[in-house]
């Protein structure tokens, strides 16, 4: 089920949450919303889903238009970030509204509803009220209840924002793994780029409302469309002009001719990575990213003199 | 020794503002044993005032109460124009003395009064009689459902609402298995407060009553008229059985809450 949404443009106010923003999200992929905060994304996200209505611009599901349509016609499952349980009812009951509103039969629902609660692992919980489940299972909660409805399309809206590091990265891959189960399309909002990186078939990158360039994790990487792309998808130095990754600067004992002197500053060692921190002769800072035998054979120090070149670099005009 | 001298300034607090009056009124009750207090308030009168108390009650209650809720959620979901006079109205009943809500009802209603002459022309009569004293007892009882449930609904927010409908709930749906349940006790609660001004309201009642016993006498009209009429006894049991309604209704409230707080 391919979604598309094409020239929509919001404001709240004075501020203009989408402008012009058109994206095509192939059917069966998960695609990544990604942007800093107030650039759009949840907004283009709950446009598709029908929470909000966009002053121009349609949405279609499938080919069909459905931008006249209410949220609860669209058949989309929707995942908020703070999880919008249904505090008064149980685990059960929450997973099993969305087919209760259908008036589905009961002993359907209920077989659904195990079924379900046994793919996001949280069977155990069923009699239990959410406010005793722990942030990861609530949104496990969360996900299986937009699930029951067999949804045509499944949008998440930072999904794991609220989550800490660790059970973020665990539900990351699960999230990962159930979608190459399912094939259900998928849009997810994150701010995080490694998140995007890490389980995205296709990142839309946003900013200001705008989109700034789609395409796969690897591209946004090294075919950064502007200054923009580049610096949000990972860190990077300028030097003069040209923008270069940490990665890609080579450091020398000796000069070559075609670099820059410099001095370290400050080393960190952080397992097989190893950071150093210099400023070079036109007192510009920057940093490299060299593995740890790299950094032994040069015999970097603190105070030392290195010889600085970058291997690739990017210029925006 | 702090905490003692707080609970102490706190307890002696209470002791003289609010149960020693009330003590006293249900010591001079029954201070000559139940007999005169129970043949005190099985009177025509006694009876007639309650049922009439009990009725006009019954009529205000659910009113504030449904539409308490659909004000509350209009004031917290919706966007319009005159919302901020909205909002503030709410309040007048609390700021207004009662005496005078019930001369402007008189005015309203009344012979010469604005509706007052067209209804008259087609046989209603509003002004000394039950639709006069329903339509005060709404007015001066009509801020508190609003006021318990606005808070809880800005509180909870539209996300689960939201939820509701991405899954596929009507509105009417989302407010039935949603909203409702997540704002039953602020209804509750609201309810209690607004039995408890409807049952006790004198100000307007008396105004627009005409104070007629046993047609338009409400509880607390029929203890003043006793009162007045130097029968203390009938005055203090009629008063008593009005806060047993009170408290009979605080403590049908009471009953189902701590269940539901475990729940959580």
């Amino acid at each position: 089920m391919a979604i598309v949404a094409r020239n929509v443009t919001k404001h709240f106010g004075d501020f203009a949450a989408l402008e012009d923003a058109s994206i095509e999200v192939p059917s069966g992929s998960l695609t990544a919303l990604l942007g800093p905060s107030g650039s759009g994304k949840s907004t283009l996200l709950r446009v598709i889903a029908g929470l909000e209505t966009p002053e121009t611009g349609t949405v279609e599901l499938d080919g069909v238009d459905v931008s006249g349509q209410a949220a609860r016609k669209r058949g989309v499952g929707f995942v908020f970030q703070h999880y919008a349980a249904f505090k008064h009812m149980t685990v059960r009951e929450n997973v099993a509204f969305g087919l209760k509103v259908r008036k589905r039969p009961r002993a359907e629902i209920r077989k659904r509803v195990d079924e379900l609660l046994e793919l996001v692992q949280i069977a155990g919980w069923a009699d239990n009220y959410p406010a005793q489940l722990s942030g990861g299972q609530r949104q496990r909660m969360a996900l299986a209840r937009a699930l029951a409805v067999e949804p045509k399309v499944l949008l998440l809206d930072e999904p794991f924002g609220a989550l800490d590091a660790r059970v973020r990265k665990d539900l990351r891959a699960w999230l990962r793994r159930l979608h190459d189960e399912m094939h259900v399309t998928t849009i997810f909002v994150t701010h995080d780029q490694e998140e995007a990186m890490d389980i995205a078939d296709q990142i839309v990158l946003m900013n200001h409302g705008r989109i700034e360039q789609v395409g796969e994790p690897r591209e946004l990487y090294e075919e950064p469309a502007n200054e923009f792309v580049m610096t949000f998808v990972g860190p990077v130095n300028r030097l003069g002009e040209s923008f270069v990754r940490p990665h890609d600067l080579e450091l020398r004992d000796e000069p070559n001719g075609q670099t820059t002197a410099g001095r370290v500053e400050r080393i960190v060692h952080l397992g097989f990575e190893v950071r150093v921190e210099l400023r070079l002769e036109d007192g510009r800072d920057v940093w490299a990213q060299v593995t740890r035998d790299e950094a032994e054979e040069l015999e970097l120090a603190p105070g030392g003199e290195v010889f600085v070149r970058p291997r690739r670099a990017k210029i925006f005009s | 020794m702090h905490r003692w001298g707080l609970r102490f300034l706190g307890l002696s607090y209470l002791l003289v503002v609010l149960a020693a009056p009330v003590g006293l009124v249900f010591w001079r009750t029954f201070e000559h044993g139940l007999g005169p207090a129970w043949d005190a308030v099985t009177t025509p009168a006694a009876k007639h005032a309650l049922l009439l108390t009990l009725e006009i009650a019954a009529i205000a209650v659910p009113a504030n109460t449904v539409f308490g809720v659909i004000c509350a959620l209009a004031i917290v979901r919706e966007r319009f124009p005159g919302k901020g006079i909205v909002n503030a109205l709410v309040d007048l009943p609390l700021a207004l003395s009662p005496i005078v809500v019930g001369l402007a009802f008189l005015l309203l209603y009344g012979r010469n009064g604005w509706f007052g002459s067209w209804l008259a022309e087609h046989g209603v009569q509003v002004v000394f009689a039950f639709p006069g004293m329903v339509l005060v007892t709404i007015f001066v009882s009509l801020p508190f459902v609003v006021r318990e449930v606005v808070p809880v609904l800005r509180e909870i927010g539209t996300e689960q609402e939201q939820a509701a409908e991405t899954l596929g709930a009507s509105p009417f749906q989302t407010f039935r298995r949603v909203t409702l349940p997540a704002i039953r006790w602020a209804v509750a609660y609201g309810v209690v407060l607004t039995t408890a001004r409807a049952l006790g309201e004198f100000g307007a009642v008396s105004v627009i009553s005409g104070h007629v016993v046993g047609k338009t006498e409400t509880m607390t009209l029929h203890v003043e008229e006793r009162f007045q009429a130097f029968d203390y006894t009938a005055a203090y049991a009629a008063s008593v059985v009005l806060a047993l309604v009170a408290i009979a209704t605080l403590v049908l409230m009471s009953l189902f809450k701590p269940k539901e707080e475990v729940r959580r």
